[in-house]
């Protein structure tokens, strides 16, 4: 199935303006595992019937890991260069499945002209679901276990921990939480442009530490909220050779696929 | 007439001596601060003075761990009430009185003096325990090695001054309530012991002048004892009894996930996107980042003297927990290591700073330990007085990328990618919306 997403140049063509920008991310747009979530989010807001578009080739990456490596020259002029499109298309609100392009966007771009409403997906998930625009019922998820792990750029960095639980309540699983969680999370190795580079010497592999974590809680499915988490917990799970019991999931292909879109 | 005011005499000097050299170590400690960049943190006040009232004087944030946070409520609630107690004894040490509030305060004085009692008490219980917790149980963060030298001493020094000082607290009153019943000079019958009484079989065959002696000894002891530690403080990490409260008070109030924009570089971005823009005036050379401390935020430095290496920070490290050098507490314990140094050289050279071929960065921080971090923020959410190691970190990292030019190989790929396709990986941007087609 082809999805009908329009950028918003094609709204704007088409003497129409969106309600929202879905900002997709560099992860969202490349990267293969984080791809299905991309679509999966697109398929959701579409169910709800949001007005909805993306920045397709005028979209650059936000600067965060240039930003957390030091780098606050590419930072910067990432920065400068988003925040002109995103202004010239008079954009007032934003919504990213990826955490660290969120708190970027809402954190970092004010100070230099850029001042939108930014959401994370499972916020405006949260909300579709609240006001009766997205309906969803257990489907395959009902009676199985989850538990999230939460996204540092999410929860410790912004203090949101409830949308996300607020969202995986829906599917009438059985949600299970790791000791380390919300504040108290335990990052899954990536962030800080980490993801980019190899670990230090260590004695082990951070995201073998959290993937074992949540797999002592032996649940059926680990969900998670952010590109990076997913590749690392994904990879901990193949480590432990647990991949064929349990099931790494972002929040939205959760909610898609119970809602069979 | 010199010789009955001899005590008092003496222990004035003693005491303005005390203070006077406190004094002059916490200006030292100041100016070592001031050292930093500026920074604002005066804004939204009544914030501050909430997060103060909450985190600092409530100690929430102690209370994540209950055991240890009710231990250190013990210490801390006795500390702060006995001080009242300490206002009578200084007065005392004056005027040449004894118990002076107690003609004032009647009953009150009795309730007084069996709070502080219990209060001693309960800060011996918590300093035993917090011994036995460093010393004797295999708790990670009391063992690991950031502790090994001085500060491993300078913890179990505290805890046994806080033993002697408590100790002669309780029995200075247990020899006060022996020789009370006797009717001695001086002693009136004034106080309500319930935690000394248990003390006095000890000391009950002892003659009256050995009480005497005796009280007077712990009298001296303790109000000696209390100002010599006062006087440790500057060079312990103790000095968190002070630091803790304007640390809290000028805290990030920003999302913790939020880095400042460093305007410098905003300046040249605006420049090179619109070469028609004019450049401002900007007096002084343009650092970029930090690799000393003089180049860290004045808050950055507070937060060094305000830490008390209790460890939650690498506890709750991602890096240090999978056995990587990284260790947020001892960031912020060679950060303040690395300005004592400064300090030192700068009192020694007439208060202007002598280079010393050293720095921050690489002569106590290596680019490993920078390295490791996932800014995830664990430690600053750990931390009890809101200690932020991730913007030094930060701070560091941007020395290394924008002026040493040495970033991992990898990073640097990662950066190359950026600046040509937008993104950290090697992809066209072209193909950015090529999901919406893919099956």
């Amino acid at each position: 199935m082809e999805l009908n997403v329009k950028t918003f140049a094609e709204y704007l063509a088409a003497g129409d303006t969106p309600e929202i920008l879905f900002w997709v991310g560099c992860a969202g747009s490349f990267d293969d595992r984080a791809k299905k979530v991309t679509k999966a989010v697109a398929k959701i807001l579409q169910a709800a019937e949001v007005k909805f578009a993306i920045l397709g080739q005028e979209e650059s990456c936000t600067g965060d890991p240039a930003k957390r490596a030091g780098n606050e020259f590419l930072f910067q002029m990432q920065a400068m260069q988003n925040i002109m499109v995103l202004n010239g298309y008079e954009v007032k609100k934003i919504v990213t499945a990826c955490p660290h392009c969120f708190n970027t966007l809402k954190n970092e771009y004010p100070a230099l002209g850029g001042n939108y409403e930014v959401i994370h997906h499972s916020q405006l998930i949260e909300q579709l679901l609240k006001e009766g625009r997205l309906q969803v019922e257990g489907g395959q998820f009902k009676g199985r276990k989850i538990t999230f792990h939460d996204p540092c750029y999410l929860g410790r960095s912004n203090g949101v921990y409830e949308a996300p639980r607020e969202v995986l309540s829906k599917l009438d699983a059985e949600l299970v939480e790791m000791k380390r969680c919300k504040a108290k999370g335990l990052c899954c190795g990536a962030g800080g442009a980490q993801m980019f580079k190899e670990a230090e010497a260590g004695n082990k592999e951070v995201n073998t530490e959290r993937s074992e974590e949540a797999l002592e809680l032996k649940p059926d499915f680990i969900a998670v909220g952010c590109p990076f988490c997913n590749t690392m917990m994904t990879d901990g799970v193949k480590h432990a050779e647990k991949e064929d019991s349990v099931t790494v999931l972002d929040i939205a292909e959760m909610i898609a696929q119970a809602a069979d879109l | 007439m010199l010789l009955t005011i001899l005590p008092q005499l003496t222990f004035f000097i003693i005491l303005a001596a005390g203070i006077a050299l406190f004094a002059m170590n916490v200006r030292k400690i100041s100016r070592n601060i001031k050292l930093g960049r500026d920074l604002n943190r005066t804004d939204q006040p009544g914030r501050r003075w909430n997060l103060m009232a909450r985190v600092a004087m409530g100690q929430t944030k102690m209370m994540v761990r209950p055991i240890p946070g009710l231990l250190h409520l013990f210490v801390y609630v006795g500390f702060v009430i006995i001080n009242i107690e300490v206002v009578e004894i200084i007065l005392d040490g004056l005027f040449g009185t004894h118990r002076l509030f107690a003609p004032f305060l009647g009953d009150f004085y009795n309730f007084l003096i069996a709070s502080f009692e219990i209060l001693a008490l309960l800060v011996l219980v918590g300093v035993v325990a917090f011994f036995i917790r460093r010393n004797i149980m295999h708790i990670k963060r009391f063992r690991q090695p950031d502790l090994n030298g001085f500060p491993r001493n300078d913890a179990n020094i505290i805890l046994l001054v806080e033993v002697l000082l408590m100790s002669a607290f309780l029995s200075m009153n247990a020899a006060d309530l022996i020789l009370q019943g006797r009717g001695a000079e001086h002693y009136e019958v004034f106080g309500s012991f319930p935690v000394s009484q248990v003390l006095v079989p000890l000391f009950q065959n002892w003659s009256t002048d050995s009480l005497i002696l005796f009280e007077r000894f712990m009298w001296w002891f303790h109000i000696v004892g209390i100002l010599a530690f006062l006087n440790y403080l500057p060079y312990s990490k103790h000095m968190h009894i002070v630091m803790a409260f304007p640390n809290v008070w000028y805290s990030k109030l920003e999302p913790k996930g939020q880095l400042d924009n460093m305007e410098a570089v905003t300046r040249e971005v605006k420049l090179m996107l619109d070469p028609s823009a004019q450049p401002e005036e900007v007096s002084g050379p343009v650092k970029f980042g930090a690799k000393d401390v003089q180049d860290l935020t004045w808050k950055n430095l507070m937060d060094a003297y305000s830490c008390t290496e209790c460890g939650r920070c690498t506890s709750e490290c991602p890096a240090n927990i999978t056995g990587k050098l990284l260790s947020p507490r001892s960031i912020m314990m060679k950060t303040r290591d690395r300005l004592e140094e400064v300090g030192k050289n700068m009192d020694a050279n007439k208060g202007t700073f002598s280079d010393d071929g050293k720095s921050l960065l690489h002569s106590y921080i290596t680019p490993e330990e920078l390295w490791a971090c996932t800014t995830c923020n664990a430690c600053a959410e750990a931390c009890p007085v809101n200690i932020d190691p991730v913007n030094i970190i930060m701070q560091l990292r941007q020395q290394l990328v924008m002026e040493e030019s040495a970033p991992p190989a990898s990073l640097g790929t990662m950066f190359s990618n950026m600046e040509n396709n937008g993104a950290p990986w090697q992809f066209s941007p072209n193909d950015r919306g090529n999901w919406r087609d893919e099956a």
